[in-house]
């Protein structure tokens, strides 16, 4: 039996310690947003919070995170995400749309860590999250958008 | 009445999945006597319901290009809807009623689905309207020319009268439907030629878009096959002990294409398909490397190839050239890579079955699921979602994933549901890649530095042989093998092209911009470096190369020899400048790279890039496509190889050692759109191939010489 904390809410699963986090949260709890791109952490599809930091949950078994919280594309609600999610609708950031879900988690960790960064800044936040539509200019630019509108 | 077939064609092919995705939530049924009308469908591609919710059902397959918002755009515009009543949706399988006018079948490809769907779809908008204004005239009991619609409004200023579209879904839904119905004047378009939001981002930045992968029938079992590690083997025999031994492992089943694990969920799959012990027979294996690949192909192309245009006496030409230059290109097979791997459900019961998955191609897997599990397509219903990207991947002439569909379910022996899953390994090491192509090239220019001479012979594997679409071909050519290379616009001489069909157990497939992505790398650098040698600019040198009717290609060079401020190749500060044009699936496009020099490698700092495509429907989404296009090729060109080691083993598996362009190299990327009422073309291809001749050509500046092979990233021989 595992427990952690999901998007606020505790959660047990009895299933196969080695699961990764990725499979529990899509096949056991039917949190879809998040999505399988590698299984092997090479892209980013699969980022997800762990106790606030981005994890690529495709490679983290739950037996590793027992006990932490963890934070979803469905229920990523704070003020950067808002501000991302509204940066990345206003310039239509998304083609397939496929990694867009680690992007948004990626970016809005970066932004509350950082609320004015720097290209730099964002390329090195940024580079394990691939996006094969290769969306990065409008990516960028959406992630100096959403920092302009935190600033307010 | 129309409006019955087309309801009852639309029911027979839905299945209680698509209805359910596709009634408006909330939707309040109107009553007209005893009879309930949900929505009135005027045609196929249309449902308003009573909520004024415009749902349109876009019969091309929405993998990130934008063809969900294009398509309701089209509607939107004949119908003078709000933008905020438009959601778009994929349409089921039914070629009756789905197919491409490009291509003859159901399916998406070519960059067709704009320049196909123009027309057919503003028509079946304008119907629509049409049959909401004689309701309303009807109802109010006014003239119909006298009422206007506007952002989703109908009105009648004498009587002061106002509704929405879902007033009229009863009323409407018992007219005729006009067989010409009055399109607009494109002078009074209001949608068509402006940037218009996506229809896919709310729901794609949030997490709640449902591709294939996030969709969990009752009773599912996943399904993952392990596949011949070489093209052409097949199981010997196998052990699966172990694999049944894994927790949630429901069964193990031999596959024509190899041996299909079941079970409750992923994971299990997984690891149950891991604990497999397979022997293969590598009897009819394609065994060889690469390496041993190419020097098949550049023998090949020594002995002449098959003639695909010539215009006059070729050695003549360059006996009497003062110099002539050769060179070699080695073009390397290629993954599409999408993020989303191939997936699909699969639901059978009763001898019927339910396929839901981002399909391109509905009519040929159709026809492919049908054969091989014995059944009738007309039982075969195929409900399309999006698709977590494609570039080609899902566009299958073979239908070979159709056929691992049939092949998992028939192998399963019972009524079931399945979803079939390929990991990022299969799908890198899974073959129906872009065939590997050698170019052999030769140009002769007389004492001026003209081009006298211009012989390009093409070394490839077709695509369309030996899938149902070779009798396309009608025993010539493929087409597809050396477009880009043959009937340029440049006058370049007495020419010859050539073709050498090459044969592989490699599988083969469409590519995002087909043959162009490997055509243009060739052409374009190897004039380059011709014009060069001739002392000629890059820009200069290629207009002065084209016939004066060749206007829409002067234009789009032109343009982007302004907004780059070309000043020549060379730059300052280490910096040089390449340029390329390629006209491809109807569009045109030039593109000038800033490239400089880090860690021995091509850094390419920006792009321009000037399009071509007719009409500007949506300038925002062209835009998108020539920046993720820049980026896709650019990702190519940098990094992309798929190699065969000695005996046939593919050598990459993933994204660590078949990697993807990341945000640190994309460049910045300036797009101007040329204004043209001409109809619309393609553009989710045509912004990939001049990209890599552009940095290419900008290298050879910085490198000294023109880089053969493919990817740069990869070690010089």
């Amino acid at each position: 039996m595992t427990k952690f904390i999901v998007n606020g809410q505790e959660r047990e699963l009895d299933i196969d310690p080695e699961t990764p986090l990725l499979w529990a949260l899509r096949d056991e709890l039917r949190l879809t947003g998040t999505k399988f791109g590698c299984g092997a952490a090479q892209c980013g599809a699969c980022t997800v919070w762990v106790d606030g930091v981005p994890t690529r949950s495709c490679v983290t078994p739950i037996e590793d995170i027992a006990g932490a919280t963890i934070t979803t594309i469905e229920a990523v609600d704070t003020k950067e995400a808002k501000a991302v999610q509204a940066a990345w609708a206003a310039i239509d950031v998304a083609q397939c749309g496929w990694c867009q879900s680690g992007q948004i988690m990626a970016a809005t960790a970066l932004l509350a860590e950082n609320p004015a960064p720097s290209d730099e800044d964002i390329d090195a936040a940024m580079e394990g999250n691939a996006c094969r539509c290769a969306t990065y200019v409008r990516i960028r630019q959406a992630i100096h958008n959403a920092a302009d509108a935190l600033k307010g | 009445m129309t409006i019955q077939t087309t309801r009852r064609g639309f029911m027979a092919t839905g299945s209680g999945l698509l209805l359910s995705l596709t009634l408006p939530a909330g939707a309040v049924a109107a009553k007209t006597g005893e009879a309930v009308v949900e929505a009135f469908e005027p045609n196929a591609f249309i449902r308003i319901g009573t909520d004024h919710s415009v749902t349109v059902l876009i019969k091309h397959l929405e993998m990130g290009q934008g063809p969900y918002t294009g398509l309701a755009t089209l509607v939107a515009e004949e119908l003078d809807a709000s933008w905020d009543q438009m959601q778009a949706l994929g349409a089921p399988a039914n070629t009756p009623l789905y197919a491409n006018g490009a291509l003859g079948v159901q399916g998406t490809g070519g960059s067709t689905s704009m320049l196909s769907s123009f027309l057919p779809m503003r028509q079946a908008g304008a119907a629509a309207r049409q049959m909401l204004i004689t309701a309303a005239a009807a109802e109010w009991g006014v003239p119909a020319d006298e009422i206007l619609i506007k952002a989703g409004i109908l009105s009648h200023q004498g009587t002061g009268k106002n509704a929405g579209f879902g007033d009229f879904v009863a009323d409407a839904s018992k007219l005729p439907v006009p067989e010409n119905p009055k399109l607009k004047d494109p002078k009074d378009f209001v949608f068509i030629g402006k940037d218009r939001p996506r229809l896919d981002t709310a729901a794609k930045i949030n997490g709640s878009a449902m591709f294939t992968l996030d969709h969990y029938p009752e009773g599912m079992l996943v399904v993952m096959v392990a596949h011949a590690p070489k093209f052409g083997a097949v199981v010997k025999s196998f052990d699966d002990s172990a694999a049944l031994a894994v927790a949630d492992v429901e069964m193990v089943r031999e596959v024509p294409m190899g041996v299909a694990v079941y079970a409750k969920n992923t994971w299990a799959a997984m690891k149950g398909r891991e604990a497999l012990i397979i022997e293969w027979d590598e009897s009819k294996a394609e065994t060889r490397s690469s390496d041993a690949i190419f020097a098949d192909y550049a023998q090949a192309a020594a002995e002449g190839g098959l003639t695909v245009e010539e215009n006059g006496d070729l050695a003549a030409a360059f006996a009497g050239a003062e110099k002539v230059l050769e060179a070699e290109y080695r073009l390397p097979y290629l993954a599409h890579a999408p993020l989303e791997a191939l997936d699909a459900l699969i639901e059978v019961k009763d001898g019927k079955a339910v396929l839901t998955y981002g399909c391109q191609f509905p009519t040929v897997d159709q026809m492919a699921f049908a054969g091989t599990f014995g059944i009738e397509p007309a039982d075969v219903t195929i409900n399309v979602l999006m698709a977590g990207g494609s570039f080609g991947r899902r566009a299958q002439g073979s239908a070979h994933f159709a056929t691992e569909m049939a092949e998992v379910a028939k192998a399963a022996g019972r009524d079931g549901t399945f979803k079939l899953q390929w990991t990022r390994e299969d799908d890198i090491r899974g073959g129906h890649y872009r065939p590997a192509a050698l170019h052999k090239m030769r140009a002769g220019l007389d004492k001026d530095g003209k081009i006298v001479g211009w012989e390009n012979i093409v070394a490839t594997q077709s695509i369309m042989m030996g899938t149902v679409m070779e009798p396309m071909l009608q025993g010539g050519p493929d087409p597809f093998a050396f477009e880009g290379s043959s009937h340029l616009a440049y006058d370049l001489g007495t020419r010859r092209i050539a073709w050498s069909a090459m044969q592989t157990g490699v599988s083969v497939l469409w590519w995002r911009s087909v043959g162009h992505s490997h055509t243009a790398y060739a052409v374009e650098t190897f004039l380059d470096e011709v014009l060069e040698a001739a002392g000629k600019d890059a820009i200069e040198g290629r207009l002065e190369l084209l016939p004066a009717e060749a206007t829409r290609e002067r234009a789009v060079i032109e343009k982007v020899r302004g907004i780059s401020g070309w000043k020549g190749r060379r730059g300052e500060n280490g910096k040089a400048y390449g340029f390329a044009f390629v006209k491809s699936f109807g569009s045109y496009v030039a593109q000038v790279a800033e490239v400089e020099e880090k860690d021995g490698l091509p850094r390419v700092t920006r792009v321009w890039c000037a399009v071509d495509c007719g009409l500007a429907v949506n300038p925002n989404l062209i835009t998108a496509q020539c920046e993720g296009g820049i980026g896709f090729a650019l990702s190519t060109a940098l990094h992309s190889e798929i190699t065969l080691a000695e005996g046939g083993e593919v050598e990459q598996s993933n994204y660590h050692d078949y990697p993807l362009l990341r945000i640190t190299e994309m460049p910045a990327v300036e797009v101007a759109i040329i204004a043209s009422n001409e109809a619309p073309s393609g553009i989710g291809e045509p912004p990939v191939p001049p990209l890599a001749p552009a940095v290419g050509n900008a290298w050879r500046q910085l490198s000294g010489r023109t880089k053969r092979q493919l990817p740069f990233a990869r070690a010089e021989a």
